[in-house]
């Protein structure tokens, strides 16, 4: 090895190790086994559900192997986690639950396929919420993700967000150079803000749902964590692309994002929506977000003010759809097919039923169970299910026509900084305001990332987010190229694992 | 909007879930907070507005109806919790 130790290889961002790969100065394999190195000395953030070296090892000999005789695709020997709600073939598939205890699925996600057909290196799969319900990681069964990041003069753990939380931990602690994370209302965002990384959400379509575990399947999107925005690009330019698999996938041809990066915002309008002013918003974030506002005139941009009137209904619009839509999605797991089963002695196939799903979901699955089924319930279908989708589309329609005045809009990522664990685990409604700058854009299916800007008085990340038109996720990644190079964040966890 | 035990039992029945004893209580008042909060939406206009059922209008084209899969039970049963001759296994519905 060149000089490197394997600690500053697990420094390195994913561009610099393809760069490091390329010129010879260290071999996928000893780059597999520095990062194998730092997920196992890293166990006490419980980031990872189940690590795969002999996988990595295998995948990482035919990148060097790829890398020698100039067949290498764009992520050859690149490091990276994946969200344990991508069904991997022949490998544990958990969705955090133990309704998926031992489920080993039979096929491979779209997604992890494609980035596997780019040489991507797999050290294993990521914890989180359950069925990715959740924004802080402490609804996983396999107990919280424990933030790499702490309060300054505080060793109490906090969260690392959710319900991407393994993802967000992972590459923030620099145990891989990249993850895969789904978002349904904030999941990849705001964890990428709670850790000081980037996050993008790529509008819905963009990425197939193909062996993807289904939460809300009109919301969820699967995107791509890195610690720089142009990691962000080459990950998601490997994980894009039209899936016919896939109901909703997008037949669009997939830009070369990280080839398209300027930073350069001359031309652009980007609109600040007038509503994401909430009331006791945090003046850390408000200064935050005039820091943004700067960055983007600096860059070129034009700064024009815009509203989006429905934006105070959003949250209790996503919390009657995405519910409804999980209530309807996890009505397969009945212990017939796989997963757990509960037979009572003597029981009927009902109580089959009822015994599996009440020992195999935790207390927020059941909660939003309970609810979906509620609000699409005889008699209550038209006053809740069919009125949020009206209320739908009329956020969609505030989107569009701000759309109509700006390129982008900026705001913040999440209301707060992450908490310690444990302190909204009684208030279900605190939780999920969490979630109010990042379900919108959710709710209107546009593609929108969170980009590392600074950090508040305890030294804690926090994030901006640009929010796009529907398949501008180049307009959306070039804009937080912009912010980053202004922002300089460089703060990242001191090791106290 | 209040929700009572008796509901809770009735929608968990809906949704087959067995709930613990006592539990129906808790999940009264935290699914009737839950409900209060979005009750909010009742009071948005939606005079006119039609439901929104896709993000991204598409039309997708039909494609050939041609089997592009099969002869996979193996694979198929792999997960099953119980199978046998080439079935899933539950327990006897008739009796």
């Amino acid at each position: 090895m060149a000089g490197l130790t394997d600690l500053s290889l697990t420094e390195l961002s994913l561009a610099e190790m393809r760069a490091g790969l390329a010129a010879g100065q260290f071999s996928a394999r000893e780059l597999a086994n520095a990062h194998l190195e730092a997920v196992e000395a890293a166990r006490p953030l419980n980031a990872f559900l189940k690590e795969t070296p002999d996988i990595a090892l295998r995948q990482a000999e035919a990148a060097d192997r790829a890398l020698a005789d100039g067949t290498a695709g764009l992520l050859a020997g690149i490091p990276i986690g994946v969200k344990d709600l991508f069904c991997t073939k022949g490998v544990e598939t958990t969705a955090a639950s133990k309704m998926l205890e031992h489920f080993r699925p039979q096929y491979e996600s779209t997604v992890t396929a494609k980035l596997f057909e780019a040489g991507a290196v797999m050290l294993g799969k990521l914890n989180l919420d359950e069925f990715a319900m959740g924004s802080s990681n402490e609804t996983s069964a396999y107990g919280p993700v424990v933030s790499p990041w702490r309060a300054a003069g505080h060793d109490r753990p906090i969260v690392p967000g959710g319900s991407s939380g393994g993802s967000s931990a992972a590459v923030s602690a620099r145990l891989c150079a990249a993850a895969t994370g789904t978002d349904t209302g904030g999941s990849i965002r705001q964890p990428a803000a709670f850790t000081g990384i980037a996050g993008i959400k790529p509008t819905y379509g963009r990425c197939s749902r193909y062996g993807v575990v289904a939460f809300a399947s009109s919301l969820d999107q699967p995107g791509a964590f890195a610690r720089t925005v142009a990691d962000c690009a080459l990950m998601l330019e490997a994980m894009a692309g039209f899936d016919p698999r896939d109901a909703t996938s997008i037949d669009a041809p997939v830009p070369h994002y990280a080839g398209g990066l300027a930073g350069d915002l001359r031309g652009k309008r980007i609109g600040i929506p007038r509503e994401y002013h909430a009331d006791g918003l945090d003046r850390q974030l408000v200064k935050l977000w005039q820091d943004g506002v700067a960055w983007a005139k600096d860059a070129g941009a034009e700064i024009v003010t815009v509203s989006l009137p429905h934006t105070s209904h959003a949250l209790p619009t996503y919390y009657i759809i995405a519910p409804a839509e999980a209530s309807s999605n996890l009505a397969r797991y009945d212990g017939v097919r796989y997963g757990l089963r509960v037979a009572p002695e003597g029981g009927s196939l009902s109580d089959m039923y009822a015994a599996t799903r009440a020992a195999g979901f935790g207390a927020e699955v059941k909660r939003r169970i309970m609810i979906g089924t509620y609000v699409l319930s005889a008699g209550y279908y038209d006053a809740y299910y069919l009125q949020a989708q009206k209320v739908r589309a009329l956020i969609a329609r505030d989107f569009e026509q701000a759309f109509e005045q700006c390129d982008l809009l900026l705001t913040p990522t999440a209301p707060n900084a992450a908490f310690p664990l444990g302190d909204k685990l009684t208030d279900p409604i605190g939780m999920y305001l969490n979630d109010v700058f990042t379900v919108p854009a959710s709710l209107a299916g546009l593609p929108a990332m969170s980009v590392p800007a600074g950090v508040d008085g305890e030294g804690l990340p926090l994030g901006l987010q640009l929010i796009g038109r529907p398949l501008d996720e180049m307009g959306v990644l070039d804009a937080a190229f912009a912010l980053e190079a202004r922002a300089g964040f460089k703060a990242k966890p001191s090791r106290w694992w | 909007m209040a929700i009572d035990e008796q509901m809770v039992e009735r929608v968990a029945r809906l949704a087959q879930l067995r709930l613990a004893p006592g539990e129906a209580r808790t999940l009264a008042a935290e699914i009737g907070n839950i409900l209060g909060w979005v009750e909010q939406l009742q009071a948005v206009d939606t005079e006119g507005v039609e439901p929104m059922t896709a993000v991204i209008p598409a039309a997708r084209p039909w494609r050939a109806d041609e089997v592009t899969d099969g002869d996979m039970a193996e694979a198929v049963l792999a997960n099953a919790p119980a199978a046998a001759h080439g079935f899933f296994a539950v327990p006897k519905v008739i009796e």
